[in-house]
């Protein structure tokens, strides 16, 4: 380890407020993602393509209205979900094998400004998301009757989206943390094995309801899990256990240890 | 362009810093300081531990044990990068943006930098501002990188081959633009392979090799001490016949059939073969790389005692 610095007398002018540089970043990497149409219309159009695909052809799940939203609300938290974790998560692994990004990381800026643009980038195209999910969910579900019979409050609806990012932010840290540890071929492969098992036992594609006992207990013990449990629960007024916000809360929180961790550690892509 | 820096005060520096990747040393205890004002060009073969230097003075790697200081403060922290600048290592810019938002995008981290249109204008680039950056030429991309290494008027320049892949008239304009850089009391730190290539601007040269400062000092004095000609030709004499030949570091047989002598007199040398009547054709006389030339120090008799003499006077 190198030891400390001895501080200097050196006068060097303030760097840029914290909020400055984050606004800074994230501007350019939002302007980096638009000048890629194809790729913000592919992650845009996922999760409305998973509702028509696997939602509508189950007359079942349309004409009940709960069953509806909570299929909606899985289906966004799921999109949400693979978009933080393979976009904008394993991303970094392509990024530090890139000089391009090793140069961002000589300029007067720590590694916080950067992180949290991705984040909120993250969030905003996840965001674009989620409107048609949205949607196409009230023109060809039963679930719009919940809101429009007054069973269920219109404040639910902007509540479920910004819940539904929010609930998107463990799985970008894990993302962000395989992405620091591997390069960008072993995190992806990586990631893909950690994201099926991960979604469907967190009862993102089927419901839990229909989970073996001893399936559905592993199950509550996934960040996932209690990512869809929130989400469904704030989006179909299901009732929502304690437990699974302290799931959530631990995961994101350990989580996010992990990817500061990583990126402290990171010293750009190695080569043995 | 740049605020001008009192004489004398140490800018940056590496103390006793070690660093390995692995099995492999890159840096081996090595003692480095820049000072304000002046323009110092780092030369060493490839692999000789100029990157990894660099990369501990800006802030992208930590040392495995030793010091490194910018600024009085350790290069990992961000204000310490405040009055610095430098490039990305290979031709990389960020393809999907313009060029215009990315000198933007890295001026605005500066508290006072050099006006976009201003800067683009210096380097030629004013009629590209509104191109993506992908879509620029070799040339104009390496323009731009130096460019957003000189945007936030730093004291400290690190430039890392920063003339590759260049045409001559790209350059010229280069080495003017840090020319002006300099003459306005700018600190520079210049890697290259090349000796000559920074002579003109460089007031002192660093060789490293094996991870260690092997030679430091003005350039004329360097220069003498590492300089080395080839002169090639052909011939029927073995290359042995050649090792004799005063000057001579060592002499070698290529496989085109060409005989290559490395000299540190290529005038003496030719005199000799043609004073000696010896048998050539197509004689031809180059300036040895610095690679070859150290290669040839450090594998020759000649070569081992001119590098003890070479004195490691520690910098600053």
């Amino acid at each position: 380890m190198s030891t400390p610095a001895i501080p200097g007398n050196m006068k060097l002018p303030a760097n840029k407020p914290l909020f400055t540089l984050i606004r800074i970043h994230t501007r350019a990497q939002v302007l980096e993602q638009l000048r890629i149409p194809v790729a913000v219309l592919s992650s845009t159009v996922f999760p409305t393509l998973a509702l028509v695909f696997f939602v509508l052809p189950q007359t079942a799940v349309t004409s009940n209205p709960e069953a509806s939203l909570i299929s909606i609300a899985q289906l966004a938290v799921f999109g949400v979900m693979s978009a933080f974790l393979f976009n904008y998560g394993i991303g970094v692994a392509e990024e530090r094998a890139n000089p391009w990004s090793s140069y961002v990381r000589t300029l007067p800026a720590g590694a916080f400004p950067a992180t949290v643009a991705r984040a909120v980038t993250a969030m905003m195209f996840a965001f674009f998301a989620l409107i048609p999910v949205l949607a196409v969910g009230a023109a060809t579900t039963a679930g719009l009757q919940l809101y429009t019979d007054g069973t269920l409050s219109w404040w639910r609806i902007p509540a479920s989206v910004a819940v539904w990012l929010l609930c998107g932010l463990p799985f970008l840290f894990l993302g962000l943390l395989i992405g620091y540890l591997c390069t960008s071929k072993v995190a992806i492969a990586l990631t893909q094995v950690v994201f099926f098992p991960l979604a469907f036992a967190g009862g993102m594609m089927l419901p839990p309801a229909i989970f073996s006992p001893g399936l559905n207990t592993f199950s509550l013990f996934l960040p996932s899990r209690a990512a869809r449990d929130i989400s469904v629960s704030v989006f179909s007024g299901t009732e929502l256990a304690p437990s699974s916000v302290i799931c959530f809360l631990a995961w994101t929180i350990l989580l996010c240890a992990g990817a500061v961790w990583a990126n402290r550690r990171d010293q750009g892509r190695r080569f043995r | 362009m740049t605020i001008p820096s009192p004489r004398g005060e140490v800018l940056s520096g590496a103390y006793g810093v070690r660093k390995s990747y692995g099995p492999v040393s890159a840096l081996d205890g090595i003692d480095f300081t820049v000072t304000a004002g002046e323009t110092v060009g780092l030369l060493g073969p490839n692999g000789a531990g100029k990157s990894t230097l660099l990369n501990l003075l800006s802030g992208l790697r930590q040392p495995d044990s030793g010091r490194v200081e910018l600024f009085g403060r350790e290069p990992r922290n961000p204000q310490a990068r405040q009055q610095l600048g430098t490039t990305p290592q290979a031709t990389s810019v960020p393809a999907t943006l313009r060029v215009r938002e990315t000198v933007d995008f890295v001026g605005s981290h500066y508290a006072n930098p050099i006006p976009t249109a201003e800067l683009l204008d210096g380097f030629g680039l004013g009629p590209a501002a509104g191109k993506q950056c992908g879509g620029l030429s070799g040339g104009q991309q390496r323009r731009l990188l130096v460019a957003l290494a000189l945007v936030g008027r730093p004291r400290l320049v690190i430039l890392d081959e920063p003339t590759t892949g260049l045409d001559v008239e790209a350059r010229e304009n280069l080495w003017e633009r840090l020319a002006d850089y300099r003459a306005a009391g700018g600190t520079l730190l210049i890697t290259s392979h090349y000796l000559d290539e920074i002579q003109n601007l460089a007031s002192r040269v660093v060789v490293i090799n094996s991870g260690t400062v092997v030679a430091d000092g003005q350039v004329d004095e360097i220069r003498s001490r590492v300089s080395v000609s080839r002169v090639s030709f052909h011939t029927a004499l073995p290359p042995s016949f050649f090792d004799s030949l005063p000057d001579t570091v060592s002499a070698s047989l290529a496989p085109s059939g060409a005989t290559t002598i490395l000299t540190h007199d290529a005038d003496a040398t030719v005199r000799t073969l043609v004073r000696d009547e010896v048998d050539f054709r197509g004689l031809e006389v180059h300036a040895a790389s610095l690679e070859e030339a150290f290669i040839s120090l450090t594998h020759s008799p000649a070569g081992a005692g001119q590098g003890r003499t070479m004195d490691r006077k520690a910098a600053g």
